[in-house]
């Protein structure tokens, strides 16, 4: 039985993303304040906590979220879609307000940085189980010919999780000072306090769903897998089916999916040096245009297949992705904006001086400016200067002047028209994204049988995700240290990552829809 | 397009434990206690490689069914697996 009138699938759509985008948030907040966090629970000089601060980061997204597709996968085969998301949705809701609650480090010492680690591999557990369960429970739901469109519905809570933690946070920030903010009991465990009451209200609506009806239908007949792993794992023919869809569509869309949601706002902030608030506007225009096209290509995928709209995602960013970083750094040159004549001059708005200091070589004096100087244009655009400049043989005449050549420009600001065209370069790749992911939860769903789905599709979904993805910004800075002249570097990885995905998707997958799910 | 997905079955099965020779290599290349970079600490590089073996031993299953022609033919319906 499928629900093909609108109401019954819209509440079903409804209550399944409204827990996941709820999941996201979670799991978003602690990374946006991890700075905070950082300050909070691992303090600087604590080797112990610094060690429980790198595996609250890498443990979480690693290993905990493919674990979590296990231990859910198999949870939600064996006793029902609805009562497993219910509870991973408790757990990370839990876990987060906990995170809230724990006091600092200067207040109970080790048992903070403790606690907040355990909690926050609860959250990654909790991750780990949700999104299978919700893209199953969907698909069970839909009729064939919009099996795209209605699951794709769930691809957009990642990107909308991200908006809602990005809103609540920036909220709460500009209601208080910093200090406040920051402070031990301050405004950054709002965020944190407000999850439990979305959860509630989530909780609240996923009670009132009914199971599945083909893994109601399957537990009938008593056809209910009892061992999931095994049979999906175990098995050959299923075991092979995993492999392809980890290495023939979600690794690919994983990298592409990080590259384009968080790897771009990273590279504008410190490789580029936008300005922080610009940088957030850019990044909040890009995907909040760009995310209706989830639906677009959900929905575009039930007429004309999964594969190639995915394939075809991933292929953009591998042969664009470089042009599209480099037009960031080319027109952000702050050389070549001194250089441009009428509104577009910069000139300097005001002028501060940090320190000077002396040195004294035998009998030849020196003095070293700091300077700090913001720069900015009629047109609008602006820029801070930080250089040290050197008076040499001061006292003698004439004494020589040194400048910095190597001057540090930060907090670029963009005019309304550049602003405008990075706008439309983030949202050209968040359009990528949406290729590459929107199609991604039917076509899992299509490729293994409900018996087995949720631990079958879960497990490919958090490696390509979260492991794929997640190495992202580790590899980047690792290629960048092998090669740190060309700042572009990093992109190889999702560049190669993708490109092998492609090959391996075009030669292996088929674009044939599964128009039987309920077997 | 069979016999292509038997050569590329090969390539998978060699590109596995290069992934992990690699990996290992930038971990000894990289780890340095007085580095402040995750780079530079060995935890993350004990996930890393320890989450990225299976992955590997992964591909390498996925080119060796691929090299024995396991992928010629899809299954089209739950009876096939």
């Amino acid at each position: 039985m499928v629900l093909s009138d609108g109401k019954g699938i819209g509440k079903v759509i409804f209550s399944s993303s409204l827990g996941t985008l709820i999941e996201w948030y979670d799991f978003y907040i602690f990374g946006m304040l991890a700075k905070t966090i950082s300050i909070q629970f691992f303090p600087e000089g604590n080797d112990t906590a610094a060690l429980l601060s790198t595996l609250a980061i890498f443990a979480a997204g690693f290993l905990v979220r493919p674990f979590g597709a296990l231990v859910f996968g198999r949870l939600g085969d064996m006793i029902g879609r609805k009562s497993t998301f219910l509870f991973t949705l408790v757990l990370m809701g839990g876990s987060t307000f906990l995170i809230g609650l724990i006091p600092g480090y200067r207040t109970i010492g080790i048992a903070a940085p403790l606690l907040v680690l355990l909690l926050r591999l609860i959250q990654g557990l909790a991750l780990g189980g949700e999104y299978g369960g919700a893209a199953t429970y969907v698909a069970e739901h839909s009729p064939t010919n919009k099996r795209g469109y209605y699951t794709s519905w769930i691809q957009t809570t990642a990107t909308l999780g991200l908006f809602v933690a990005l809103g609540v946070i920036m909220l709460v920030k500009s209601n208080m000072s910093d200090a406040s903010f920051t402070s031990e009991w301050g405004g950054w465990r709002y965020p944190f306090w407000i999850s439990i009451l979305l959860v509630i209200v989530s909780i609240y609506i996923r009670l009132k769903m009914s199971e599945s009806p083909l893994y109601t239908k399957l537990k009938k007949e008593g056809k209910a897998s009892s061992n999931p792993l095994k049979e999906s794992f175990g098995n050959k023919a299923n075991f092979k089916m995993v492999l392809l869809a980890l290495f023939g569509a979600v690794m690919g869309q994983g990298v592409v999916w990080y590259t384009g949601q968080f790897y771009a706002q990273s590279f504008l902030e410190n490789t580029v040096k936008i300005e922080f608030m610009q940088n957030r506007e850019i990044m909040l225009w890009g995907i909040g245009l760009a995310t209706p096209f989830f639906l677009v290509f959900g929905a575009l995928s039930d007429r004309i297949g999964r594969k190639w709209i995915m394939l075809s995602g991933m292929l953009l960013g591998v042969i664009f992705y470089r042009p599209i970083f480099n037009t960031f750094l080319k027109d952000t040159n702050v050389k070549e904006w001194k250089k441009m004549e009428g509104d577009a001059t910069p000139t300097i708005i005001s002028k501060e001086i940090l320190k000077v200091d002396s040195i004294t070589t035998g009998n030849e004096l020196a003095l070293v400016t700091h300077s700090k100087i913001k720069w900015q244009s009629q047109q609008g655009t602006g820029f801070t200067e930080t250089r040290a400049d050197s008076i040499l043989n001061v006292g003698a005449t004439p004494s020589v002047t040194k400048e910095d050549s190597k001057p540090v420009f930060t907090d670029k600001k963009l005019s309304s028209p550049m602003k405008w065209k990075f706008i439309s370069l983030v949202f050209v790749m968040i359009l990528f994204v949406t290729m590459a992911y929107a199609p991604i939860a039917a076509f899992l769903v299509e490729l293994f049988p409900t018996r087995i789905r949720y631990t079958s599709m879960s497990l490919p979904y958090h490696i390509g995700n979260g492991v794929f993805g997640g190495l992202v910004p580790f590899i980047a800075t690792l290629l960048s240290a092998s090669s740190p002249t060309d700042p572009l570097v990093g992109l190889w990885y999702p560049i190669l990552i993708a490109a092998l995905c492609v090959v391996i998707g075009t030669f292996y997958l088929t674009n044939k829809i599964d128009k039987n799910i309920n077997d | 397009m069979n016999s292509l997905k038997k050569i590329m079955g090969f390539f998978w099965m060699t590109l596995a434990p290069i992934v992990i020779y690699l990996l290992v290599r930038s971990a000894l290349q990289n780890i340095d206690s007085t580095g402040t970079k995750d780079i530079n600490k060995p935890v993350p590089w004990i996930i890393i490689i320890t989450i990225f073996t299976p992955i590997a031993i992964g591909l390498m299953i996925f080119g060796y069914y691929s090299l024995k022609g396991e992928y010629d033919h899809l299954p089209e319906s739950s009876d096939d697996l």
